[in-house]
């Protein structure tokens, strides 16, 4: 039996507003519990919601990078469920009339081609405070900082056919919300979360299977991780003549299983109604054109003029535009240097490694843009040869200074003068005439020991291209 | 629309609200009685009419993002049943 | 003193014929004489006498208004900073809020003085103020009679006197009932003219709040200040305030296209001796030159139905935030969370808030949903447009505000949907968000028969000038419990 896994995903992403999406509180990260909880937040008698407009705003650009509908009315609904960290016992959403309708969001598949993704929805939500369970006696303690805190929940048609294709989708949006600076992104700090609806059925099946909805996914692996786990186990499952219970389970990561979840779930009937307490949300055309002027270049626009523009191949054009600060910084290089490939390449390789490992943004740089292009200005003019060029970065990186003072203070310009060179090739020849003999007796692989010992003796300054010429006809004459 | 203690029993867990057994037939014949009364809605005609949620025809103000409200957690939590730094108590939750 | 209106007071405040502090020692005082009315939950002395020397000090400088050091009452719904706030309930017994509502600081603003917080029906759920937590109000009129509900404790608290007055809340009647049954004059104001910020919710697409006092007047110079715009109130409406009380003047019934719906007038279960009051006032209005129209408000036997589905619908999800974490009742040792909720609940609410409770979450649970909420929402759009079309017609809308005069204490608390059928005059302009005023038209078998005008959306104006009209020809507003025999 052939199977085919079904995937949707639904990503709730905060909103990077300063304050809750029905009041005026604080959401800055961090606070002392239950600072940041107003009145209206703490859901206290007589207190009502009055939205946020930059919440509507942030709606409305991810509805337009999407490629949505943005809903001309819309409607705040009340999702009724008793719990502690929802202080009014209902949760103010969106039901049958979200602000953001159908889109699409376009992937990239591991065989280079395209998918498109179809996305049924977005909508606008409070979200809910944080309970902690350990530290208290026999008690859990509340904390409703986070509670009204906005978010846009984005729903995924079940498009998606595995855990890498999911994760490209999630890792799309996430790169999307934070080039549309309306979400950081964090998912640490709770900032992007995922849940996944997973089923399976044979293939050529049209009809879905029983889904399973995960939760608690809150990292890309965990996502590829749990979903995978789920897959083989609802597998596993019909196989031995069992059925899927559609349920809610938890990922639990030490272990690497989905186990179900107890107590909450029970079938909740949230009992959707139209808040009373607010109005229809109504979105004229003309504020719709106010927020498209100010959208920034969209990642796949951006990644398709670095194609064509620099001649940058696809996978480097997707990697330099998965971050808008990464491709701001590349561009930034690009108008002191032109040679796009070189600069993909350090930005890349050495730039991107130096702050993965150190655990800077690009934008914590502490080599500029300026001072990158200047690099390469000098392996470009062959001042210095490409491996040179690594221990001056390492010495820019450590505020050594500029290139060109790292060269001069370290002497480590190219060695370019023939008849140095020539006096060097002639010192490695006389101090190995075995290995001259070797060579001149048909073992030609020994070039590389001789080109190896020039770079030595000119401590790595020699023209490489020049040292190969040289002691080619050396050996060879 | 007659109800039994079963759906009172139902409906009471949905609303969070403790009911003894006596009080039951009395919630299911109450609510019997009041739904009774409701039910000659059905025989309404409201084909082509739209649900009406507010009197007026008006839209949602907006409010500018901007930090109004500053942190009084000691005046609200004043007002609390349990606290325990700077938490709310609940018996603990098993997730 | 204390017979005296508001414009009364106010007037003898003014040429110093009394002091704020000596009129709010003798509303304390009176207070305290008829506390068995139980027209109050809390008694604020030491605030009220503080603002009454406040307000004395703001008139020597001669910036009083018309409310300046004038005691009024705030039914216990609206939340006043540092005072318990009960609702009425055993919930909020221990609840004193940190904040004021909309309606007291405006109060306050004005230059009125609180006397206390007055008794009412539990979470505004009542036509009789026999569900309080606190124990039942008495009808000054015969203390064997409710006053109505759910306001019952302003109502009392004005029909006998002891404040000139009060503020109450209306949702399906709630300020018009009792006021049709203690003889006083009460004003359910259009949807969203006064901001509902800091007023405990029961049903918010319906809730109003509005002023209860001896006359029209009154009541005008009362929702000046009551009324204004509140951006922390999302349903509320920005539009300027009228000078209701200088909007008085000149006012008179001659040419008023008063309009009589015949479905009042034909329903069963109204009392006869409000129909001859009713029908005595309405000749009242033609003699003094109001032109009397039959209109017809085809969907009225529908609004108890609507209001029975939309209220508890919309009350049993603003009450979930009761639930004995954050504030208010909490249950003792509970032995988890489930626990904590349902018995804390169960015991911080009363019979009739449980029953409502219930029928909401059955109107709004997976099944029924289309069946109750979704169709008394169309039906209720269709009750609004009868409003609108009547009013294409006619200027203003009267009738009976309640089938029956004050009626005994337990004669219809067994029967919830007898109770319900109390509210069937006042119900539809709640549902159609529109004004509507209560004034005293008559008695019958020694109880005050009140007489409903309802106005088109944001007609306050109107409906007081009809209403002083009637008064300054009329002595009903006039008369006093203990005088009749």
């Amino acid at each position: 039996m052939q199977w085919e896994a079904v995937i949707g995903l639904e990503l709730h992403a905060q909103l990077a507003t300063q304050t809750k999406i029905f009041s005026g509180a604080s959401t800055a990260y961090g606070a002392q519990a239950n600072t940041q909880a107003c009145a209206i937040d703490l859901g206290m008698p007589g207190m009502l919601p009055v939205l946020n407009e930059t919440a509507v705003n942030y709606a409305i650009r991810l509805g337009l990078a999407l490629d949505a509908d943005v809903a001309g009315r819309s409607v705040f609904a009340r999702k009724n469920y008793f719990y502690p960290d929802l202080p009014k016992g209902y949760q103010i959403s969106q039901y049958e009339l979200p602000v953001v309708g159908q889109g699409h969001l376009d992937i990239d598949l591991e065989d280079g081609s395209r998918k498109r993704i179809g996305v049924t929805r977005a909508h606008l939500e409070e979200d809910a405070g944080k309970s902690l369970h350990e530290g208290f006696t026999a008690m859990s303690g509340i904390d409703l900082n986070r509670a009204g805190t906005p978010l846009l929940e984005i729903v995924s048609e079940p498009d998606l056919r595995s855990a890498k294709e999911a994760v490209a989708y999630m890792k799309k949006m996430h790169s999307l919300v934070r080039y549309l600076r309306i979400c950081d992104g964090n998912m640490q700090e709770g900032s992007f979360r995922c849940d996944a609806n997973v089923s399976v059925r044979p293939v050529g099946q049209v009809a879905f299977g029983t889904r399973a909805e995960l939760k608690n996914l809150n990292s890309f692996r965990f996502v590829e991780r749990a979903i995978n786990f789920e897959i083989e186990r609802q597998i596993e499952l019909l196989e031995d003549g069992g059925r899927v219970i559609q349920e809610t389970r938890l990922f639990d990561s030490d272990r690497g299983v989905t186990r179900s979840m107890r107590g909450k779930e029970e079938a909740n009937d949230y009992r959707y109604f139209p808040d009373p307490d607010l109005l229809p949300l109504e979105i004229t055309a003309q504020q719709i054109e106010a927020v498209r002027a100010e959208l920034p270049e969209l990642p796949d626009t951006k990644q398709a003029r670095f194609v064509s523009d620099y001649g940058l191949n696809h996978y480097d054009a997707a990697v330099l535009t998965s971050h808008r600060e990464l491709a701001d910084y590349f561009e930034a290089v690009l108008t002191h240097c032109n040679d796009a490939k070189l600069a993909a390449n350090w930005v890349m390789g050495d730039l991107s490694g130096a702050l993965n490992k150190a655990g800077l943004e690009i934008t914590e740089s502490p080599v500029s843009e300026v001072a990158l292009a200047g690099l390469l200005a000098r392996i470009a003019d062959e001042t210095i040869s490409g491996k040179i060029a690594k221990e001056v970065f390492e010495a820019m990186w450590q505020g050594e200074g500029d290139a060109d003072a790292v060269i001069a203070a370290r002497g480590l310009e190219q060695v370019k003068d023939s008849g140095a060179i020539e006096a060097l090739v002639e010192q490695v020849i006389a101090a190995n005439p075995d290995q001259l003999e070797q060579y001149r007796a048909g073992k030609t692989k020994l070039m590389g020991f001789f080109v190896g010992q020039v770079m030595k003796a000119s401590q790595g300054k020699a023209n490489p291209q020049q040292v190969n010429d040289i002691l080619k006809r050396r050996l060879d004459g | 629309m007659a109800l039994d203690v079963n759906e009172v029993g139902q409906i009471a867990h949905l609303a969070r609200l403790a009911v003894g057994d006596e009080d039951s037939q009395d919630h299911a014949r109450n609510l019997s009685n009041i739904l009774a009364f409701v039910e000659r809605l059905s025989a309404v005609d409201t084909t082509g009419v739209e649900p009406m949620a507010h009197p007026l025809e008006m839209t949602q103000r907006l409010r500018p993002d901007e930090v109004t409200e500053p942190n009084e957690r000691e005046q609200f939590q004043a007002l609390a049943p349990l606290t325990e730094h700077g938490h709310y108590l609940v018996p603990r939750v098993i997730e | 003193m204390h017979d005296r209106t508001i414009a009364e007071l106010s007037a003898a405040l003014d040429r110093g014929e009394l002091s704020s502090v000596e009129l709010t020692r003798a509303t304390l005082a009176a207070m305290e004489t008829g506390s068995a009315l139980n027209a109050f939950i809390t008694m604020t002395p030491d605030i009220a006498l503080a603002e009454a020397k406040a307000a004395d000090k703001a008139r020597a400088k001669g910036k009083a208004t018309a409310l300046t050091g004038i005691p009024i009452a705030h039914k216990d719904i609206f939340c006043t900073a540092g005072v318990r706030t009960s609702c009425g309930s055993r919930m909020l017994d221990n609840f004193a809020p940190p904040y004021d509502a909309f309606v007291v600081a405006q109060m306050r603003a004005a230059g009125a003085v609180m006397v206390g917080k007055t008794n009412m029906d539990e979470f505004a759920m009542g036509s009789s103020n026999e569900t309080s937590w606190y124990g039942p109000v008495q009808n000054p009129w015969d203390t064997r009679c409710v006053p109505g509900g759910s306001s019952g404790g302003s109502a009392a608290a004005v029909a006998a006197r002891l404040v000139p007055g009060a503020t109450g809340t209306d949702t399906g009647g709630s300020i018009r009932q009792p006021a049709a049954l203690t003889g006083i004059s009460g004003l359910k104001p259009t949807y969203g003219r006064v901001s509902r910020y800091g007023m405990i919710a029961f049903a918010s697409s319906l809730d109003q709040a509005g002023p209860m006092a001896q006359s029209a007047e009154d009541l005008a110079i009362m929702l000046g200040a009551m009324a204004g715009f509140d951006p922390r109130d999302s349903t509320c409406v920005d539009q300027p305030v009228p000078n209701y009380q200088a909007g008085l003047e000149g006012a008179n019934l001659k040419g008023l296209k008063v309009g009589l719906p015949r479905e009042y007038f034909a329903a069963d279960g109204v009392d006869d001796e409000v129909t001859q009051a009713i029908a005595a006032a309405v000749e009242t209005l033609r003699e003094q030159g109001a032109e009397i129209r039959d209109i017809s408000l085809p969907n009225t036997e529908l609004a108890v139905p609507v209001y029975y589905v939309i209220a508890p619908a919309e009350a049993s999800s603003n009450l979930s935030r009761f639930d004995g974490v954050r504030y208010g009742h909490r249950c003792e040792a509970p032995k988890d969370l489930e626990d904590l909720y349902k018995r804390s609940r169960a015991e911080g609410f009363g019979e009739e808030v449980k029953r409502r409770i219930m029928v909401g979450t059955y109107a709004l649970s997976a099944g029924y949903f289309d069946a109750y909420y979704l169709k008394a929402q169309k039906v209720r759009r269709m009750i609004r447009d009868d409003f609108a079309q009547a009013f294409e017609s006619v200027d203003v809308i009267v009738g009976p505000t309640a089938p029956s005069t004050a009626f005994s204490m337990g004669a219809k608390s067994d029967d919830p949907v007898q109770m319900y059928l109390s509210d069937i005059f006042t119900i539809a302009a709640n549902l159609a968000g529109l004004p509507a005023l209560s004034i005293p038209a008559g008695m019958g078998a020694g109880r005050p028969v009140g007489l409903q005008f309802i106005g088109n959306h944001f007609a306050e104006s109107t409906l007081l000038r009809a209403a002083h009209a009637y008064q300054q020809c009329t002595d009903w507003h006039t008369r006093q419990p203990g005088e009749e025999g």
